[in-house]
């Protein structure tokens, strides 16, 4: 029997070891020479560390409101001082505060309503590109009616109607947003489930789980996590814009579409009350997509797509 | 094509009549339109009494049947606060909604057709860069942002547009970048890669050699084939931004179906919301099925599946 080569090493007939990097190399090798995923990594990291410590952060309580000390401007202004970095709102409450305290309800609601689509949008991809035919009919008609609801529309008529809070916004939001999860997973997994090595598990027995959790899933964690960094922006936007017209999250709540919604009235005077939280969400979300799409050209083949 | 035109034709209608169903459940299962349709400190008689004169007290399934019925014949039923017919409050706000629309649709194609087509052409340079950072800043601005910073710059500090109303074209122009904006990047992104791809084909290489000229070539051999996915982008880009407008309208005041669907949202005003949610959700479909019937007529490859 000839001795099996293995994929790191390759006789050259020269006597010459030549070593090939494994993917795992190539992938790191990218990805620290991938400006794109650093500077969005970084830029997500900076959020949560900001989130993480923000009791340090905060000088003062977000929801302490004191009217003698209303609408101070930030530091860099004329009238502005140290005591209140970024300014007080119209409350008087300290914005810098406010801020810090809204990266966690930014990143909270991002990160669950991603984990409520992930579970259905994967499952259902997965049930569609595994089995085909009727399945896959039966699914795609789901996602085709999903798409023809007007999301935005419908999730803010549905959080007025059973009250906004920070639960019932993340359970409408998670529900909606799960259509690309299911239209890229099913894609993916029709692929990889014509590959010879599933073919080969089918053939030895294995179960349909086993099948799908053991030999598809981890082929299809790249467009997971792809998708999910997406969708976490996307649903980050989406909670702002809610929030925004008085139909999400509730004052007196730091969040970043609320505050923007809370100082439009004075955006005419006082620019920063709304250019900041704006940036700060912008920021958030710019770093989330930057991170994705950089995830996606490192583990992808090609390198860039 | 009849085959293709009449299966398509029978999907949508399947699709409509899910969609129409599940919008009726999901606005009458949030809340109780009888309670909010009696006001605050109704006594449990008056509610009962509203609950029956409604009908509110029959099976959901009947008051859908019956709803839907109505519905076909055009007739969408009272607005119980104005005591007005919804499909008359429909007819005068659909103009500025659609007028927004179209032309913040034609806004994204203007700058994202040139853009994508150009990043193609040259691929890696500065023009490629500045057209990727468009389209990933696009992605990560929330739009009711965007849209509160051109008023402070074009309507408050350079007062060159009006701020809020819809009476003349000038108060479309910064509803119009604020919504279109958001569509840009997925179109841009699409015509790129396309262009990338129909450029590297055998036909591109042909006609090059035949010694075709170059702006011939660019036009309509490689566009021709380029646009065809655009096609149906665009046409679900615009379902999105007619359900997306809600946002947009409200800022900049324009009396359109956005602004009635908010304005109602928040008078629990249910007859007027699910029909604006029907109605968006209708023109989406009309508008993926007329897509779909231009990408079989431009590419018969289509046709057959």
């Amino acid at each position: 029997m000839p001795p099996v080569e293995t994929q790191q090493q390759f006789d050259s007939g020269l006597g010459l070891e030549v070593v090939f990097p494994t993917p795992g190399q190539i992938m790191r090798r990218r990805m620290l020479t991938h400006k794109g995923f650093i500077i969005g990594g970084l830029m997500v990291l900076a959020v949560f560390i900001v989130a993480i410590f923000a009791p340090y952060i905060a000088q003062h309580d977000p929801y302490h409101q004191d009217l003698s000390n209303r609408m101070i401007t930030p530091v860099w202004s004329e009238t502005g001082s140290w005591e209140h970095p970024l300014g007080t709102d119209a409350m008087g409450r300290d914005y810098l505060s406010r801020l810090a305290y809204g990266a966690r309800i930014s990143l909270f609601i991002g990160f669950s309503c991603m984990a409520i689509a992930a579970v259905i949008g994967i499952s259902l991809g997965l049930i569609a590109g595994y089995f085909g035919g009727m399945a896959d009919m039966i699914v795609s008609f789901i996602i085709t009616v999903r798409l023809a609801l007007p999301a935005v529309l419908v999730a803010i008529a549905v959080v007025a109607l059973m009250g906004g809070s920070i639960q019932v916004v993340v359970m409408v939001l998670g529900c909606l947003i799960w259509d690309r999860f299911a239209v890229i997973l099913r894609a993916t997994t029709q692929q990889i489930r014509a590959m010879d090595y599933v073919q080969a598990a089918k053939a030895a027995g294995c179960s349909i789980p086993w099948l799908m959790i053991r030999e598809i899933m981890p082929n299809l964690l790249n467009s997971i996590v792809i998708v999910a960094t997406l969708e976490i922006g996307r649903a980050i936007l989406l909670e702002a814009a809610l929030s925004f017209l008085g139909m999400g999250v509730q004052p007196p709540t730091p969040s970043w579409g609320l505050m923007i919604s809370e100082g439009k009235d004075m955006m005419l005077f006082d620019p920063y009350l709304v250019t900041i939280p704006g940036v700060a969400l912008f920021f958030l979300v710019l770093g989330m997509n930057l991170f994705g799409d950089g995830l996606r050209d490192v583990t992808s083949p090609e390198g860039r797509s | 094509m009849l085959i293709y035109t009449l299966k398509r034709l029978g999907l949508a209608m399947i699709v409509m009549v899910t969609v129409s169903l599940i919008s009726f459940m999901l606005l009458r299962v949030s809340g109780d339109p009888a309670i909010s349709l009696a006001g605050e400190g109704a006594s449990n008689e008056e509610i009962e009494f509203v609950r029956i004169q409604y009908g509110f007290d029959r099976p959901l399934i009947i008051q859908y049947f019956e709803w839907a019925g109505r519905a076909l014949h055009g007739d969408l039923g009272d607005s119980p606060y104005l005591n007005q017919p919804v499909a008359q409050m429909l007819r005068e706000r659909m103009g500025v909604t659609v007028i927004l629309g179209v032309s913040a649709l034609s806004f994204a194609m203007i700058l994202s057709i040139p853009l994508g087509m150009l990043a193609a052409i040259r691929p890696n340079t500065w023009i490629d860069r500045v057209a990727l950072s468009i389209s990933v800043m696009g992605q990560a601005m929330p739009s009711f942002w965007f849209g509160l910073i051109l008023i402070i710059f074009f309507g408050v500090h350079l007062r060159w547009l009006p701020i809020s109303g819809s009476d003349t074209w000038r108060h479309f122009v910064m509803p119009t970048i604020a919504l279109g904006y958001y569509a840009t990047p997925a179109i841009m992104r699409l015509v790129r890669s396309g262009m990338i791809e129909v450029l590297a084909s055998d036909h591109i290489r042909t006609a090059r050699a035949k010694g075709l000229r170059w702006p011939r070539i660019l036009f309509k051999h490689t566009l021709r084939n380029a646009i065809i996915p655009v096609v149906a982008v665009a046409a679900v880009q615009l379902g999105f931004m007619l359900g997306g407008s809600i946002v947009i309208e409200s800022i900049f005041a324009l009396n359109g179906l956005g602004n009635l669907a908010w304005v109602s949202i928040s008078r629990s005003d249910l007859p007027v919301v699910q029909a604006i949610v029907l109605f968006l959700s209708t023109t989406y479909i009309i508008l993926t099925f007329l897509a779909d019937l231009l990408n079989a007529f431009l590419d018969p490859r289509i046709r057959s599946t």
